[in-house]
């Protein structure tokens, strides 16, 4: 494929993320934190913020399978969940966290588990996009073409 | 000794802000700190509270980080997340206030949660401002210009 046609779908892929609602305008940010003298820190938060979840996310399922549910311990997980989701604009994840927290709330062990899932569903499709978005980046940068902050914006 | 807190290694001139900045959560705490960074503060993270204290010379342990005389560890601002397990920000904004070394430090409290009566009890307690969370780059701008008023 031609560079400008990887450009083009790299962008219109990019565009899809937000008109899907994967991504909201706190993501435009990060590009906006690179320079030179750290030029992989969107890749490198947004893989930060892949494990991080993926650690809170296995933390969320043990506490919700104990027999006695600890809500003491399973709000504050989703709480910092919605936090690192809202921070770098993965708008889904954290509205599925914001649906949760209320059930958290009520203390209904049921309806915590739906959440989970519907959490980890979003989480799930997030990571799916972005390592998508990142291969075609790379793909781009190794056919000598180059990525700008402009590309993502709109 | 483990230390809980990151120190940046680059010593620029003293008109520089140097800014403590403090979230127990780690995407934040990284994102915050580049926030400043790009916009040319010195910047030295904590993960809670407490770690926030003994940087500034309040630890229980009293670990005697001479903030008072050296110029590199002199700290022009915190800011810190309100929700934090253990000590909250609030209580951090108000062990700063009710220290003599420290009380004209500006605090300003993050949150990602907008309830006026948090902000008004933060405000009403010294803090200097009230920042919405998610942070974008203009926020850490307009708070720069802000502070930097202030000081001139």
């Amino acid at each position: 494929m031609e560079l400008g046609q990887m450009q083009k779908s790299l962008q219109d892929y990019t565009k899809s993320l937000f008109v899907e609602g994967i991504l909201d305008s706190q993501f435009l940010q990060l590009p906006q934190l690179q320079d030179e003298s750290n030029s992989d820190f969107v890749s490198q938060v947004v893989s930060l913020f892949f494990q991080d979840s993926d650690r809170i996310l296995n933390d969320l399922s043990l506490s919700l399978d104990q027999k006695v549910v600890d809500f003491e311990k399973v709000d504050p997980y989703v709480h910092q969940l919605k936090g690192s989701s809202s921070s770098i604009g993965a708008q889904r994840v954290k509205n599925a966290c914001v649906v949760f927290r209320s059930f958290c709330e009520q203390k209904n062990v049921e309806a915590c588990h739906r959440c989970l899932q519907q959490v980890k569903q979003e989480y799930y499709l997030v990571k799916n996009r972005l390592e998508t978005l990142f291969k075609l980046e790379q793909q781009i940068v190794a056919s000598g073409g180059m990525i700008s902050a402009m590309d993502l914006g709109f | 000794m483990e230390m809980g807190y990151d120190d940046d290694d680059h010593h620029h001139g003293h008109e520089e802000l140097h800014v403590l900045a403090v979230d127990d959560n780690l995407i934040d705490r990284k994102l915050v700190e580049k926030l400043l960074k790009i916009s040319s503060c010195k910047v030295t993270t904590a993960e809670n509270a407490i770690r926030a204290l003994e940087y500034l010379g309040l630890g229980d342990h009293n670990q005697h980080i001479d903030t008072l005389t050296n110029n590199n560890l002199k700290v022009n601002l915190i800011i810190t997340d309100y929700c934090m397990p253990g000590m909250t920000g609030f209580e951090l904004l108000k062990k700063v206030k009710e220290s003599s070394n420290l009380k004209e430090v500006p605090v300003v409290i993050m949150s990602s949660e907008n309830i006026p009566t948090r902000i008004n009890k933060c405000l009403a307690s010294g803090a200097q401002m009230f920042m919405q969370k998610p942070l974008k780059l203009s926020d850490v701008e307009k708070l720069k210009c802000h502070l930097m008023n202030c000081r001139s």
